[in-house]
């Protein structure tokens, strides 16, 4: 496989007219819902002042909560595994899968087994893994990722799900009908619901002091796949518990409302143990998958542990002028938009991903409306300095992957004439002088003119100006 | 607005004029030195001062932009206001400084020049309380506040509380008033098909409002919008805000 690029990919993206349409309509849509759903600007900002002390008190007392919340799970009858990597995690899924001789189950929307590439570990041991969100579920057919982590198929529109699932799904004729699409994917859902051997799901906040997992969707196959099959494994990143049950709503709110606008989803599942002997119904087990895969490390540094916050809104892609025109496939991550290019590069190294915290205008629009205030800039401006940094000392993985003797010996350059008075003042009137003669065909310079007139040099610089008028030195 | 506190008004400000405007737009720079000195201020221009450092620190070189950073702090050591026209490097004065000396013997001068760094429509509206009159002719102009001015400076208001003193200033509103131009410093040359295409919807924003000038506090992004509108053929006049407002008020007989 070729090292993702984000500057290719989002090259390719953006001359991709009906995809722009596509992300900008939707994005618009998004950015109105969540204004409307915060019609009060002093209650946004206590609430996200309250979102942000509870996540961070969370992440402050994490190895703590993580132990209690083994044990509170524990004693209400939730088995508990620990996952250092994501193989670690697929192969304690793949073995809880094994035992009880699962060959088919139904997965409710999980962006942790989409990090763990889980569909395509257990298709490769035999174990069918259909998604059943209807987003997800319409990803699947095409093959692709998911390009937004609230509505994976955002990319696509009416007709190009329509097309899809004409093709793909036996004796469905062509509808743009979108109630008509629909029932297509809830009869085919159904019925595997029914049937499925076990049911895997995501975690939107684990409750340490209660042991209960929360899960957060719209469509109610949350809810069916972690109650109707026998067996129900949740897999979650260490980050997502919480402290006390009071915690949940502040952010359950914060979510809804900056995701999609809503004020409280359709459905909101809170499961704290399997089926108790006398109930009609539930899952007769229920795991829960706890995985670290980097985690540890970003929590470890003061700076970057605020990534870890995250509450999975998508508020930040939404607002982000780069992602409305590239979409969320230009990524090659998981985790597209601001929060992916933080993310990562952490997870996965600067060595694999160095290029991602580079693709962003530093504009503050994601920063602007994070419920959890995640410093996004700050971080994106540290993993800069990392990627180009030394190794020695680093707690990001692969430090100093980006560093480029080409472009360190230019920011030598640019420095020796910046840091001296004198020399500055020499070079600054040379460039005023000679300039304009330098043809806008080199590089760097060539990137700029391709749509934009060339720079003009002054024929004095303020420097000069200053001093024929007179404005004191000192 | 801004939620800072503000000083009384100074005898003495320093101005720090910015590499762009220093190569590119000297005009503006010299008129921001002249609107504050109307106000009757000393405005002292030390000839030792080069950039703010921001375009190594955002690539990520930080030691090159401490070097570059530590030649300011040197140079502008005495208590008085550092006047800044460009949210951007104002910004990185201002916020970024005290960061990239931390541990550094220069810390504790960093850190003191940061808080005196103002930008200069925020000077100007909260500390100088200008009041400006108009001599221009009737004009549209479409303001941009760049993203450094609007999002890490708190500045929205304040450039167009100024522009709306100029009773014959005709401010268009743009449809996407809040959003990015796609500049981002070496991010345009980094990523230039992104930056392109976000410059493009600017720029046609712009057009769109039927403005005949483009306002700005940031010349990074006026260079990059109106670099586009050009290269398309519009003939939207490009005016840092302090050139801007300096034209219009001051009496030329």
């Amino acid at each position: 496989m070729t090292k993702a690029d984000f500057r290719t990919s989002a090259a390719r993206a953006v001359g991709d007219t009906q995809l722009r349409k596509n992300f900008r309509r939707a994005m618009d849509g998004l950015m109105e819902k969540r204004t409307a759903a915060f019609p009060d600007g002093d209650e946004l900002e206590r609430l996200r002042t309250l979102g942000e002390s509870i996540r961070s008190r969370s992440l402050a007392k994490l190895p703590e909560l993580l132990v209690q919340l083994e044990h509170t799970c524990r004693e209400n009858g939730i088995q508990v595994h620990w996952a250092e990597t994501a193989e670690d995690g697929n192969r304690i899924v793949l073995d809880i899968l094994k035992q009880r001789n699962a060959k088919t189950l139904v997965k409710g929307k999980s962006m942790v087994s989409e990090e763990m590439e889980l569909n395509h570990f257990l298709e490769a041991h035999g174990i069918e893994a259909l998604e059943s969100d209807l987003g997800e579920y319409i990803i699947q057919l095409a093959q692709e990722m998911p390009s937004h982590i609230v509505m994976p198929v955002i990319h696509r529109n009416t007709a190009q799900i329509a097309e899809l699932m004409e093709r793909k799904i036996e004796g469905v004729s062509y509808t743009e009908n979108p109630d008509e699409l629909c029932k297509i994917a809830r009869k085919v859902l159904r019925e595997k619901f029914y049937k499925a051997d076990a049911g895997i799901s995501g975690v939107n906040f684990a409750v340490a002091e209660t042991g209960t997992l929360c899960l957060v969707e719209n469509e109610g196959n949350g809810r069916m796949s972690t109650t109707a099959p026998r067996t129900h494994i949740a897999v979650m990143g260490i980050e997502k518990v919480v402290e006390h049950l009071q915690d949940v709503p502040p952010l359950l709110s914060l979510l809804t409302r900056s995701a999609t606008g809503q004020h409280i989803t359709t459905y909101f599942n809170m499961i704290s143990s399997p089926r108790r002997p006398g109930e009609q119904d539930g899952p007769e087990e229920v795991h829960l998958v706890l995985l670290d895969n980097g985690r540890s490390r970003i929590l470890a540094d003061p700076e970057l542990r605020p990534t870890l916050r995250c509450i999975r809104c998508g508020a930040c892609m939404n607002h982000c002028p780069v992602y409305t025109r590239v979409g969320g496939h230009a990524y090659q991550a998981v985790i597209p938009g601001p929060i992916g290019k933080i993310l990562t590069p952490q997870l996965r190294g600067l060595d694999e991903r160095g290029d991602m915290p580079f693709g962003s205008t530093l504009c503050n629009a994601c920063v602007e409306v994070c419920p959890v205030r995640i410093p996004i800039v700050d971080i994106l401006l540290r993993l800069r300095a990392e990627a180009n940094g030394p190794e020695q000392g680093s707690s990001v993985k692969g430090a100093g992957a980006k560093r480029d003797g080409k472009e360190a010996m230019a920011w030598k350059g640019w420095q020796a004439m910046h840091a001296s008075g004198a020399l500055y003042n020499g070079l600054s009137r040379l460039m005023a002088k000679t300039g304009n003669m330098m043809p806008g065909s080199v590089a760097p310079l060539k990137a700029w003119t391709a749509t934009r007139t060339k720079p003009r040099f002054a024929a004095r610089t303020l420097h000069q100006m200053t001093r024929k008028r007179g404005v004191p030195n000192e | 607005m801004s939620d800072r506190s503000y000083p009384e008004r100074p005898e003495c400000v320093y101005f720090f004029g910015t590499c762009l405007i220093d190569l590119f737009y000297p005009g503006a720079g010299m008129a921001g030195i002249e609107l504050l000195q109307r106000e009757g201020l000393k405005v002292i221009f030390p000839q030792a001062q080069s950039c703010c450092g921001q375009p190594a620190y955002n690539s990520g070189f930080r030691e090159e932009a401490r070097a570059v950073a530590r030649n300011q702090v040197r140079h502008f050591s005495k208590p008085y206001p550092v006047i800044v026209p460009s949210g951007s490097c104002a910004s990185m004065l201002r916020n970024r400084y005290p960061d990239l000396f931390k541990d550094d013997p220069d810390e504790t001068a960093a850190v003191d020049f940061s808080k005196r760094v103002y930008e200069l429509t925020e000077f100007l509206v909260h500390v100088l309380k200008v009041d400006l009159t108009d001599l221009g002719a009737p004009v549209k102009v479409a303001w941009h506040g760049s993203c450094s001015m609007q999002r890490e400076m708190g500045l929205r208001e304040e450039p167009k509380r100024l522009l709306a003193q100029l009773d014959n200033v005709d401010i268009r509103p743009l449809e996407r008033e809040r959003e990015c131009c796609g500049f981002g410093g070496t991010f345009s040359i980094k990523l230039p098909e992104i930056s392109a295409a976000m410059a493009a919807d600017k720029a046609g924003d712009v057009e769109r409002s039927g403005a005949e000038v483009l306002v700005s506090g940031d010349c990074g992004c006026l260079m990059n919008i109106s670099g586009t509108l050009e290269a398309q053929g519009q003939r939207v006049a490009p005016r840092h805000i302090a050139e801007f407002l300096w034209e219009r008020t001051h009496d030329k007989g």
